[in-house]
């Protein structure tokens, strides 16, 4: 064999070698990175603090709210405490006495609580307004597409939202009144 | 640098520790098996370059030469292993307490465990199984793994292909079972090889140097391993995405019909019944058992029928729905439609669906009815009944599932399992009203002064079942990778690859022989081949060393 065949014999090895390489290594690659992405794109159906705020529309029930339907990008322009709640739940309770109590005053600032009962039925909600004398929007998710459009697992589950419609807070679990204020003032219209 | 051509003529591309052909030793690459330190060969890979130890010009190869490390490949193995441990170490996101104060992970971990907490949380190990980095670990496991192989198994395929009988002198003779013979007849030797071919060695000769080899194809099974385990990866990357696998979870009351979760409002499904059996309580098979626990369930079965939806021409207008399959769903006994599966998962017992009433005097002991009604949706009641005789019914409370806690009453769930009522009875022509508590075996009259009585006059109960939904593509990878797997650690562990090596010598000969395992065996086979020959019975170099 001469020097040039062997030269050239040696250069297209080598060539062979780094294509071979090359494709093995991209391949790998693809798979590892279409692992990572699809991934991640499992989690997006949650939103997180700064995700823009998922609508719904939902009937009104409370009678001592005027409103008789709410859509949440109706809301707009004020600052929007999203509260998923069920009269069967003891810290759902709990806390909105304080919710009520916050809310002639934050209301006239331009804060809007809305709250989604998980109930079975109205009657029961109904009752629980009564009892509570509550005056903010109640709303009744009977079929359960508002909570699985957040996700909500176990509640009270708590979405403070700001003018602009995005997500700034998320609580899981019960607020203490002082708690609550802090998070009306954050998403407070200027 | 060049291609290392050795004194028997052959060949050996660049990084060769051991001559292919002849299995001498070439003088500068002996470091690389450490060859340089030991009188003993190092027979790992037949002493094959390793293409990695050698090429590194480009980023391609210096990547792949990275990878192909099996240093490399243990240290991830290494850090997968205490990253899966620590993430143990506290509960999981997903598994925080429900009871928990804060469900919230940025104040639960710290809440609960301190200092600690906050790390592990700081960290991210509270999601762990499913973060970005944790993946790419077991990712580049998976790397590590089709490189490392590849770029073993190429040239060992050719070591062992290119190999002649005609070996070097210093090859045999650094062999760790060696033996030397001063003079062997032709006779012997033919005996030796024929007991050996025997044994099911495959003898091939080239100037009297003979090889005896068995087994080879053990030196295969760790690689076929790997490609088991390699598509038990891939078969796991295809999980991941909704079209090779779905897991969804359904409650449907018996009656109802509902919408089959994952399947994009595709398919429906209407429970029929759901039954729960027992064991008969004298069965012997089962004593113990139910000496235990009073009963066994023997069956638990939901009967359903499964819908498709016809796409409606009107959207948002209910759609009309075709019978897909009729079935009955028993445990591990799913039925299966168009890829999807629905398992039998759960099931509730006796929830209560309607209960009807009746109105008497409450000094009368007959409870002649004065008027009845039924609340017909415990989920949902209605809240006041107009009855015949002018009676009025409302509720005034409703407990779906009552508990009396702190001396108050509540409910503990939204479903109807154990409800109780507060009604108010507006006699006919009357303003005010009496309060009755009715709940199943309560009936109180808390005023005390009455003068009717309602008393539940019958209930209808459903029972609840819940159903997995599964579609998932991906299990026939996993068990092809599984197989693959284990033919690979078969191929590995029940056979050897054992060769013996003949060199003549003057008048006598040198006995040599290598195996990747069980040297007893082999000092056994030949044994038996040089039993009746004066040929001198090998010696274990590496124990005389010791």
């Amino acid at each position: 064999m001469s020097l040039e065949k062997r030269k050239a014999k040696k250069s297209k090895k080598k060539r062979n070698r780094f294509i071979f390489r090359s494709i093995i290594l991209a391949v790998l690659v693809g798979a590892v990175v279409f692992a990572l992405v699809s991934n991640s794109q499992k989690d997006k159906t949650i939103y997180k603090v700064g995700d823009q705020a998922p609508d719904f529309k939902l009937e009104q029930i409370n009678e001592n709210n005027e409103l008789e339907s709410i859509q949440l990008s109706d809301l707009e322009g004020k600052g929007v405490m999203l509260n998923f709640w069920a009269t069967y739940c003891e810290p759902c309770e709990a806390e909105m006495p304080y919710m009520q109590k916050l809310y002639p005053e934050y209301h006239n600032q331009g804060i809007e609580i809305v709250a989604v009962s998980l109930d079975g039925g109205q009657l029961v909600i109904d009752r629980f307004i009564d009892k509570y004398d509550l005056t903010f929007p109640v709303m009744h998710d009977s079929k359960g597409q508002v909570s699985d459009l957040y996700k909500v697992g176990p509640i009270p589950s708590t979405f403070f939202i700001n003018p602009e419609g995005e997500i700034v807070e998320i609580v899981e679990g019960a607020l203490t009144l002082e708690r609550l204020e802090s998070y009306f003032q954050q998403v407070l219209p200027e | 640098m060049d291609k290392i051509k050795c004194e028997c003529g052959h060949v050996n591309p660049e990084g060769t520790v051991l001559c292919e052909a002849c299995g001498k030793p070439i003088e500068k690459n002996q470091h690389i098996d450490g060859n340089d330190k030991r009188k003993l060969l190092n027979m790992r890979y037949d002493g094959s370059a390793r293409r990695s130890l050698t090429y590194n010009k480009t980023i391609i190869d210096k990547i792949w030469s990275f990878f192909s490390s099996v240093k490399v490949g243990i240290w991830l193995i290494v850090l997968a292993l205490i990253a899966s441990a620590i993430g143990t170490i506290f509960p999981q996101e997903i598994y925080i307490p429900a009871d928990a104060v804060s469900r919230d992970p940025a104040i639960f971990y710290e809440d609960r465990y301190g200092i600690l907490g906050k790390i592990y949380y700081e960290l991210g190990f509270h999601n762990l199984y499913s973060s970005w980095w944790y993946l790419l670990l077991i990712a580049l496991i998976g790397v590590s793994l089709v490189i490392c192989s590849l770029d073993r198994v190429v040239p060992l395929y050719k070591a062992l292909k290119m190999q002649r009988p005609k070996r070097h002198e210093t090859f045999v003779t650094r062999q760790r079972l060696f033996s030397k013979t001063e003079a062997v007849s032709t006779d012997e030797v033919n005996s030796v090889k024929d007991s050996l071919q025997k044994q099911g060695y495959k003898i091939r000769e080239e100037d009297g140097h003979i090889v005896a080899e068995k087994g080879r194809f053990s030196r295969w099974g760790p690689y076929v391993n790997h490609i088991g385990l390699i598509i038990i990866l891939l078969a796991a990357i295809l999980r991941q995405t909704p079209l090779f696998f779905l897991d969804e979870y359904v409650w449907v009351r018996e009656g109802e019909q509902t919408v089959i979760p994952g399947t994009d409002g595709e398919y429906y499904v209407k429970n029929k019944k759901f039954t729960l059996e027992t064991h008969d309580e004298n069965d012997e098979r089962f004593k113990e058992a139910i000496e235990k626990q009073g009963e066994v369930v023997s069956n638990y079965q939901t009967d359903v029928i499964v819908y498709k939806a016809e796409e409606s021409e009107v959207t948002g207008a209910e759609p009309k729905l075709t019978k897909v399959k009729e079935e009955d769903i028993r445990m591990n006994k799913p039925l299966k439609f168009d890829g999807y599966a629905l398992y039998q998962a759960g099931y509730q017992l006796n929830e209560f669906s309607e209960m009807s009433f009746i109105i008497h005097d409450i000094d009368d002991e007959q409870k002649k009815p004065l008027a009845k009604f039924t609340v017909d949706e415990l989920l949902d009641p209605q809240s006041s009944y107009e009855l015949d005789n002018g009676f009025r019914v409302e509720i005034e409370h409703y407990y779906p599932d009552y508990v009396l806690e702190d001396g108050e009453p509540r409910s503990e769930s939204k479903y109807p399992k154990n409800p109780a009522f507060v009604f108010a009875v507006y006699p006919p022509d009357s303003e005010a009203s009496e309060i009755s508590f009715i709940g199943i075996g309560r009936n109180i009259d808390p005023t005390g002064e009455n003068n009717y009585k309602i008393s539940i006059d019958g209930f209808d109960t459903r029972d609840v079942s819940g159903l997995t939904v599964r579609r998932d593509y991906t299990l026939p990878f996993f068990i092809i990778g599984a197989v693959i797997f284990m033919i690979g650690v078969i191929q590995g562990m029940y056979w050897q690859h054992r060769r013996v090596w003949i060199h003549p010598k003057e008048e006598g000969i040198l006995l040599a022989a290598h195996t990747n395992k069980n040297w007893f065996g082999i000092q056994k086979d030949i044994k038996k081949a040089i039993a009746g020959t004066t040929i001198n019975m090998v010696v274990d170099q590496q124990k005389l060393h010791e």
